[in-house]
C-alpha cells in the first residue's frame, strides 16, 4: 500500500513538520449511534518541538493519539479517516506490518496509568526491552544490559538489582519511569504522552515532566503532551492545541494562549484555573460538555459561550488564522474581552 | 524462603477443611438412624455376630475415643474391613484411586480443549452472534444430565457405530485412551459449559487491560500479544476456575463411572451406598476430601510458576 | 398513558405495571419464562393432557415405538411414557424448586448476618462454607443418603444440610460491600436493631446475585434428583421421575431407545429454559456481561 504523499508546500514551515493531520476523523459506530470523537482535525507538529494538547475528558485528545498510532483493536467498531502525514507517508494508509514497525521504533507512546501499563506477571526489564528484542534483534543478555542502562537513564536507583523485579514491587512514579524507558527504546522521533502525570502524586508529577523534557533535549525528539491540566502544559510546551467536543478549537504558541486567547473556551479554561488568593471563588464554565451523539451543525461550544450569537449554533466553523501563528475555530474571536453578547 | 512461607500458609489453611472432612467420614457411621450394624448386615445376622462386628468396629467405646482411634488409623490408611467384601477397605479403595485420577485428568484435558477455543472466540467476538450462539449452546449442554449423555454416547459410538469400546480399562496407554474417550467426553461435556463462561470473563478481563494496549503501542504482533501476554495472564484465572470446579468434576465422575461400569472410586461409592458398606463409605469420603485438598494445593503451587504476586502476602 | 391521578382499580394498575415491566425484559427472559410456564402448566394440567395413568401397566402394549396413540411410546411395562413425563414434571419441578429456594432463604440470611457482624460468627461460618463448597456436592449428598437411606424425604434433608453454603457465601460478599453504604449507616444512627437493618433494609439489595445463581442451582438440583434416582438412591420406582425412567430404559436402550432418550430431552428442555431465565434475569437486574465494547 503506497502511503507516500507528494511533498506539500503552502503552509509556512510545512517542510519542518514531523507530523501533520489533515481532516482526521474518528467515528465510533454503535448499534444505533455514531459518535465522532474526532471531527476533521487539522494540526501541524513542528519537528523537535513540544506540543501540548489540552481538553477536558471526552474532548477527543486521547482518541486522537490512538487514531494517529492506529491502536484501536479490531474488536472495536471504529472508522478513522483523513490524512496523517509522517515523514512523507500517510500513516492511515500504511500496511499493518510497517505501522507496527514504526510503533516499535519511531512513534511511541506513554500512557496514563503506570500501575496497569505493565504486565503484572512479567519482570520489568523484559518488558522494557521486548520491542528491542523484536525489532533490534538483541540477544537476551544484551537486552538485559540495555534494560539496566535504560532504567538508569530514567532515574531508577540500582537498576542492575531492580531490573528483574515485578511491577507489584514498584511505586507508581517508578513504574511511570519504567514506562518512559520502555517508550524510549528504539530512539523514538515522536513521543506521545497521554496524561502521564494524572495518576501520580503532585510531587512526582514534576519529576516525571522534568524527565520527559530532559530526554527530549538529549535526543531531539518531538514531544506531544496530552493533559486536562492547563498548568502542566503551560510549564512544558512551546505550543498548545485546545480541544473541545472532538475538535481542535485553538492552536497557538503557549505564551499567546495565555496572553491573548482567541477562543471563548480557552478563555473559560484560563478563568477556571484556581488562584490561591483568599476569598477567590472558583469560576467554572457554566453548563456541561455536549453529548457527542447530539451535536448540531455549528460550533459545539455555542450553548455555553457567553459571546455567542444565534448563528454560532448553525454555521459550521473551522480553524482559521487569528494571528501569524495562531489558529482559532471561532466565528467572532474579536468579541473576546468585550462585554458578553 | 518466600516459597516455603507460601506453601506452609496454604497447608495451614487446608487444616480446617481436612478436619471437616474427617468429621464427615467419622459421623458417616454414627449418624445412621437405627443400628448401623443391623443395617450393614441387612438383618441377616445373629446377635453374636452383630456384637462381634460392633466390637470389631469399636462402636461400643466412647465417642471421643472412637474419633481418636479413627483419626490415627485413617492417617495410616487403615479404614477397617469392608463388611461386604471382607477385605481391607484401604486395599479396595487404593486400587481404584489411579483409574479415577486418570479419568479425571483425561476429562480435564478434554474439557479444556473444548472450552478454551470457545471461550477465546466468545471473548474476541463478544456480543456478536457467535458469542450468543456459544452461550446458548452452553446452556443446552449444561442442562444435559451426564448419565443420559453417557448412555447416548455409548449407544451411538459404542454400540451403533462400533467405533469405541464402552467399558473396561484397556491394556496399554494408547488403548486406555481409546477406552476412556467416551466416559471422559461425557464428563468433559458436563464441565465445558461452566468453564466456557468463566474463561470468557477471565479473558475479557485480560484483553481489555491497559498493558495489552501498551503492548500494541510497542509494535508487537497480534500473535505475540495473544500468546505471550493475553494467554499467559488468563492462565491464572483458568487455574483458579479449574480448581474451583474440581467438585463438579468428581461429582460427574461418580455418575459416569457408574454408567460405564468403570472400576474407579465413583462406581465404588455407588455400590457401597447400595450395600450400606459403611467402612468403605467412610474411607471414600476421606479419599474424596483429600483429593479436593490435593488439587487445590496443586493449583496454589502452580500459581507460583505463573504469577509472582501470590508470594507478596 | 400515565395520568396524574391514575384512578383505575388496583388490579388494573398492577396489570399495567406488569405489562410495562415485561416489555423491558431481554429476549432470553421472555423465551425462558414462556417455555418454563408451559412446562409447569403441562405438569399441573397433566390429567387433562393425557388419557393415560402413569402407573397403569399394559403389558400387551409394552415397548411400543412413538405413535399417535402413544406420543412418546411405551416402556417395558406398557406404561405410556408421555404421561409419565408429564406427571414427572410435578415431581422434578417440585423437588427442584424446594431444594433450591428453601436453602436460599436461610443461606442468604446466615451469610448476610455473618457479613454484617463479622467477628467469630463470620470466621466460623466461613470455614464451614469453605468445606461445604469445596467438597463435591453429589458425593456429600450420596454420603448423607447412605446414612439416612434413599427416598425423596432424605434428599430434602441432605440438600437442606448442605446447599445453603453457596448462598451464604454470595450474600456475605455482597453484604461486606453493602454495609459500608450510607443508608445502612443512617439506619444504625437511627437506632435500628441489626436484625432489622439486615433483613428489612439491606437484604433486598444484596439478594440479586443469589437469585441469579438460583436458576443455575435449580438446573443442577434437577440433575441431582434425576441423577440420584438414576442410581436408585432417590425417588423410588414406580414413581415417574425422569432420572428413574432413564435408568429403567437402560436395559432396553438398543431396542427401545425412546424410553431413555425422550425423558432426557425433556430434562434438557427444562434446564435450558431455566438457564435462559437466569441469563435474562441477570441482564434485567443489571449484572451485565462483560464485553469488549
Amino acid at each position: 500500500m503506497d502511503a507516500s504523499l507528494p511533498t506539500t508546500s503552502g503552509h509556512s514551515g510545512a517542510a519542518d513538520n514531523i507530523l501533520s493531520l489533515r481532516g482526521l476523523t474518528t467515528e465510533f459506530r454503535g448499534r444505533h449511534t455514531r459518535i465522532r470523537a474526532n471531527d476533521d482535525l487539522r494540526l501541524a507538529i513542528k519537528r523537535g518541538s513540544t506540543l501540548g494538547i489540552v481538553g477536558e475528558s471526552g474532548s477527543g485528545k486521547s482518541v486522537m493519539c490512538r487514531s494517529i498510532l492506529r491502536l484501536w483493536p479490531p474488536s472495536i467498531d471504529v472508522h478513522v479517516s483523513g490524512i496523517v502525514e509522517y515523514e512523507g507517508r500517510d500513516l492511515l494508509r500504511l500496511g499493518e506490518e510497517d505501522m507496527r514497525r514504526l510503533r516499535g521504533t519511531e512513534l511511541r507512546m506513554v500512557f496514563q496509568n503506570p500501575m496497569t501499563s505493565l504486565n503484572p506477571v512479567w519482570p520489568i526489564g523484559d518488558q522494557v526491552t521486548e520491542g528491542l528484542r523484536l525489532y533490534g534483534g538483541l540477544t537476551k543478555a544484551a537486552a538485559r544490559k540495555k534494560a539496566v542502562e535504560m532504567l538508569g537513564r530514567v532515574g531508577i536507583p540500582s537498576p542492575e538489582r531492580r531490573v528483574d523485579e515485578y511491577p507489584y514491587q514498584w511505586s507508581g512514579g517508578m513504574l511511570q519511569r519504567a514506562a518512559i524507558a520502555m517508550a524510549m527504546t528504539g530512539s523514538p522521533k515522536l513521543l506521545f504522552a497521554d496524561e502521564p502525570t494524572t495518576a501520580l502524586d503532585v510531587t512526582i508529577q514534576d519529576q516525571i515532566l522534568a524527565l520527559l523534557l530532559e530526554l527530549q533535549e538529549r535526543t531531539g525528539m518531538t514531544l506531544v503532551l496530552v493533559s486536562h491540566d492547563l498548568a502542566v502544559v503551560a510549564e512544558t510546551c512551546d505550543r498548545i492545541a485546545v480541544m473541545y467536543a472532538g475538535r481542535i478549537v485553538e492552536t497557538a504558541p503557549t505564551r499567546e494562549i495565555f496572553s491573548a486567547p482567541r477562543h471563548p473556551y480557552t478563555v473559560g479554561l484560563l478563568r477556571s484555573i484556581p488562584h490561591l488568593s483568599a476569598g477567590a471563588r472558583l469560576k467554572p464554565i457554566p453548563g456541561q460538555p455536549p453529548d457527542l451523539a447530539e451535536l448540531g451543525p455549528g460550533c459545539p461550544f455555542a450553548p455555553r459561550c457567553i459571546y455567542a450569537s444565534p448563528d454560532c449554533a448553525t454555521t459550521p466553523v473551522h480553524l482559521a488564522a487569528a494571528g501569524p501563528d495562531h489558529l482559532t475555530a471561532c466565528l467572532y474571536p474579536e468579541r473576546i474581552g468585550q462585554a458578553a453578547a | 524462603m518466600l516459597f516455603l512461607n507460601y506453601i506452609a500458609n496454604r497447608l495451614l489453611q487446608m487444616m480446617p477443611v481436612i478436619f471437616g472432612i474427617s468429621l464427615v467420614g467419622f459421623f458417616a457411621i454414627h449418624l445412621v438412624p437405627g443400628d448401623p450394624i443391623q443395617i450393614m448386615m441387612h438383618g441377616h445376622a445373629s446377635p453374636e455376630s452383630v456384637a462381634a462386628a460392633r466390637a470389631q468396629l469399636g462402636l461400643d467405646r466412647p465417642l471421643l475415643e472412637q474419633y481418636g482411634r479413627f483419626v490415627m488409623l485413617a492417617v495410616t490408611g487403615d479404614f477397617g474391613q469392608s463388611i461386604v467384601q471382607r477385605q481391607a477397605v484401604g486395599a479396595i479403595v487404593g486400587e481404584r484411586v489411579l483409574p479415577t485420577v486418570f479419568l479425571l485428568s483425561y476429562s480435564t484435558v478434554l474439557a479444556i480443549l473444548i472450552a478454551l477455543p470457545l471461550a477465546l472466540i466468545s471473548a474476541r467476538y463478544s456480543d456478536h452472534l457467535v458469542d450468543h450462539a456459544i452461550r446458548i449452546g452452553g446452556m443446552v449442554g449444561f442442562a444435559m444430565p451426564p448419565f443420559w449423555v453417557g448412555l447416548l454416547l455409548m449407544l451411538f459410538f459404542g454400540l451403533y457405530l462400533r467405533w469405541l469400546p464402552v467399558s473396561g480399562l484397556g491394556n496399554d496407554f494408547a488403548d486406555r485412551v481409546r477406552h476412556l474417550l467416551l466416559p471422559s467426553a461425557t464428563i468433559a461435556l458436563f464441565l465445558a459449559p461452566i468453564l466456557v463462561q468463566s474463561l470468557r470473563s477471565a479473558m475479557l478481563e485480560v484483553m481489555t487491560a491497559d498493558y495489552i494496549e501498551v503492548a500494541r503501542a510497542k509494535g508487537l504482533t497480534p500473535r505475540r500479544i495473544l500468546l505471550k501476554h493475553v494467554l499467559r495472564n488468563a492462565l491464572i484465572p483458568v487455574i483458579t476456575i479449574l480448581a474451583v470446579n474440581i467438585g463438579w468434576l468428581l461429582s460427574g465422575a461418580v455418575i459416569v463411572e457408574y454408567v460405564f461400569s468403570y472400576p474407579g472410586l465413583g462406581s465404588l461409592l455407588v455400590r457401597a451406598v447400595s450395600y450400606r458398606d459403611y467402612p468403605v463409605i467412610q474411607g471414600l469420603s476421606i479419599v474424596f476430601g483429600v483429593l479436593v485438598v490435593i488439587v487445590n494445593l496443586m493449583a496454589d503451587l502452580s500459581y507460583i510458576l505463573v504469577d509472582r504476586r501470590v508470594l507478596k502476602k | 398513558m400515565t395520568s396524574l391521578a391514575n384512578t383505575a382499580p388496583l388490579s388494573r394498575r398492577l396489570l399495567q405495571q406488569l405489562i410495562e415491566e415485561v416489555r423491558h425484559w431481554p429476549i432470553s427472559l421472555k423465551i425462558g419464562t414462556s417455555v418454563l410456564t408451559l412446562i409447569v402448566l403441562a405438569g399441573v394440567f397433566a390429567p387433562w393432557l393425557t388419557p393415560y395413568d402413569p402407573y397403569y401397566q399394559d403389558l400387551l402394549n409394552a415397548l411400543q415405538a412413538p405413535s399417535w396413540a402413544h406420543p412418546f411410546g411405551t416402556d417395558m411395562f406398557g406404561r405410556d411414557i408421555f404421561a409419565r413425563v408429564l406427571y414427572g414434571i410435578r415431581i422434578d419441578m417440585q423437588i427442584g424448586f424446594f431444594t433450591t429456594y428453601v436453602p436460599l432463604t436461610y443461606g442468604v440470611m446466615l451469610g448476610a448476618l455473618a457479613g454484617y457482624h463479622g467477628g467469630w460468627f463470620d470466621a466460623v461460618l466461613m470455614r464451614i462454607i469453605d468445606v461445604a463448597v469445596a467438597f463435591p456436592f453429589l458425593v456429600l449428598i450420596i454420603v448423607i443418603i447412605a446414612i439416612l437411606g434413599p427416598g425423596v424425604h432424605n434428599i430434602y434433608v441432605a440438600v437442606f444440610l448442605v446447599a445453603w453454603a453457596m448462598y451464604a457465601r454470595l450474600a456475605r460478599s455482597e453484604m461486606l460491600v453493602e454495609r459500608t453504604k450510607d443508608y445502612v449507616l443512617a439506619a444504625r444512627v437511627l437506632g435500628f436493631g441489626s436484625g432489622r437493618i439486615v433483613l428489612a433494609h439491606a437484604l433486598p439489595n444484596i439478594i440479586s446475585s443469589s437469585i441469579v445463581f438460583s436458576m443455575s442451582d435449580f438446573v443442577l438440583n434437577i440433575l441431582l434428583v434425576s441423577g440420584l434416582s438414576f442410581l436408585g438412591l432417590g425417588v423410588q420406582p414406580p414413581a415417574p421421575e425422569w432420572g428413574a425412567m432413564i435408568a429403567e430404559g437402560r436395559d432396553f436402550i438398543l431396542d427401545a431407545w425412546w424410553i431413555c432418550t425422550l425423558p432426557g430431552l425433556v430434562v434438557v428442555l427444562t434446564g435450558t429454559a431455566l438457564s435462559l431465565v437466569g441469563d435474562g434475569l441477570a441482564r434485567r437486574l443489571g449484572h451485565n456481561r462483560k464485553s469488549l465494547m
